[in-house]
């Protein structure tokens, strides 16, 4: 698995690694069942702190997405990509809502908000379709 | 996370409420007075703790403390689980110490230095030290006035690692190494603790030092503890928020841990928990200051940030005592 860690993102590097394990469940480079690194040994190679690791698996254990087995390790939860694939559906359903509220109230007609999400995915060089 | 691995030790070292008053400075020039004042902290075995504040809080005097090396006046230590008085000697075989100017003699070789201290350590391994020779590029027939101030740092630290010590003290070992001496180091320090079965404890004014390694923070400010526990929710715990010149009221200035005001704007050290208090409280009353965004600028605060907006210096300043002048480029600190 590829976890890499900047040092002047100003984001928390807890939250970096919790985002890189987020999206390698998500694509699948991280199964179901599968071990991660252990706490000490993932420190040691990012050269970062132990406590920070220890934080990034716990809050993902809280999200469902990971599962620690005392004595044996942290691994994969077998639904942890649906459950992140639902949590992401539901924030696009959400998303979605707030810019036909913004919409309505700006008086943008329906036909003119396809066209805007049409334009914004043509600008995200990784959405297809 | 109920790990056993520091081999039934569960603190590397407990310190409860130890304080040491000084009649007056080394110097003595003012006849200044210098407490510690009942500093408490913990550190977990398998752990990194970095020791920060500006010089003159307390940091060395801390550090001589545990090692007995000045007689504390209150409060208790314990070190591997043993008290570091009543148990001193079994408590120093287990300890390794690096200071921030070599404590060997000049004129010894590196050779005859770890001949010097093999007799005082019953686990002193003298294949562990000839190997950490070698990957320190140490030339054994080298006097130890030969050395940089890197490479005595090294010596320090082989002898440190060659008795099989639990704790590591380690105090400004980084002052005066370049950016790749200091990565060497942190790297074996991360090396050292990742069996879970060793700790470290050490200070520093370098806080890169501490952004990625230190597991735990114990911040001395003017004498006392500032702040004990995780980096990270040390980090979490302030905001750093940017305002216009003069744009910050009375209620907003007894809200801000630090303040800093200068020719263009001002920076606020605000708690984590105050922040919605800090925007309310604008001079012209809450309603304003929070519709407007852009009014006041916020960002989490690195390690500098902190220190310089909350570091109390105990000496009053000389001279100048900090006037704003026009130019941008002379600050005054404010204490909130």
């Amino acid at each position: 698995m590829k976890l890499i860690i900047s040092s002047i993102s100003g984001q928390p590097i807890y939250q970096q690694i919790e985002q890189q394990i987020r999206d390698a469940v998500l694509s699948g480079e991280l199964v179901a069942g599968q071990a991660l690194p252990s706490l000490r040994s993932l420190a040691k190679e990012l050269r970062i702190s132990v406590l920070t690791v220890t934080r990034a698996y716990n809050e993902l254990a809280q999200e469902g997405l990971l599962e620690n087995i005392q004595g044996k390790g942290t691994f994969v939860m077998s639904q942890g990509s649906e459950r992140m694939h639902e949590q992401l559906l539901e924030q696009v359903r959400t998303n979605l809502d707030r810019a036909v509220n913004a919409a309505m109230q700006a008086d943008v007609g329906m036909d003119a908000l396809h066209d805007m999400l049409d334009q914004a995915a043509g600008a995200n060089p990784t959405a297809t379709g | 996370m109920n790990d056993n691995s520091g081999g039934g030790i569960q603190y590397a070292l407990r310190v409860n409420d130890v304080g040491k008053h000084y009649p007056s400075d080394k110097g003595g020039s003012q006849g200044r007075t210098f407490s510690l004042d009942g500093v408490t902290f913990d550190l977990p075995m398998g752990y990194i703790m970095g020791l920060i504040g500006p010089n003159g809080a307390g940091k060395s005097t801390l550090i001589r403390l545990l090692l007995n090396m000045v007689k504390r006046d209150q409060g208790s230590i314990k070190i591997l689980g043993m008290d570091n008085l009543l148990q001193e000697e079994a408590v120093k075989t287990q300890l390794g110490v690096v200071f921030d100017t070599s404590y060997f003699i000049n004129l010894w070789t590196v050779d005859r230095c770890g001949k010097a201290m093999a007799p005082l350590y019953p686990n002193w391994s003298q294949t562990v030290f000839l190997d950490y020779l070698q990957r320190f590029g140490l030339d054994p027939a080298k006097k130890v006035k030969e050395l940089s101030r890197g490479m005595q740092m090294k010596l320090m630290l082989a002898v440190a690692l060659s008795h099989d010590a639990r704790l590591l003290v380690l105090d400004e070992p980084t002052s005066g190494l370049d950016v790749l001496a200091r990565d060497e180091l942190m790297n074996l320090l991360a090396d050292y603790i990742a069996d879970g079965r060793h700790s470290v404890l050490f200070s520093t004014h370098i806080t890169t030092d501490l952004e990625r390694s230190a597991d735990f923070i114990t911040y001395i400010n003017d004498g006392s503890l500032y702040y004990t526990g995780p980096r990270d929710e040390f980090e979490d715990a302030f905001v750093l928020l940017h305002g216009a010149p003069g744009d910050v009221s009375q209620a907003q200035r007894s809200l801000a841990l630090g303040l800093r005001e200068f020719s263009t704007g001002f920076d606020a050290l605000v708690a984590v928990e105050h922040v919605g208090a800090f925007l309310a409280a604008g001079q012209d009353g809450p309603t304003t200051a929070l519709a407007d965004p852009d009014r006041y600028s916020q960002e989490r605060p690195g390690f500098d940030d902190i220190l310089r907006l909350t570091a109390r210096r105990s000496k009053a300043p000389q001279g100048n005592t900090g006037v704003v002048t026009a130019a941008a480029d002379y600050d005054t600190e404010v204490e909130a």
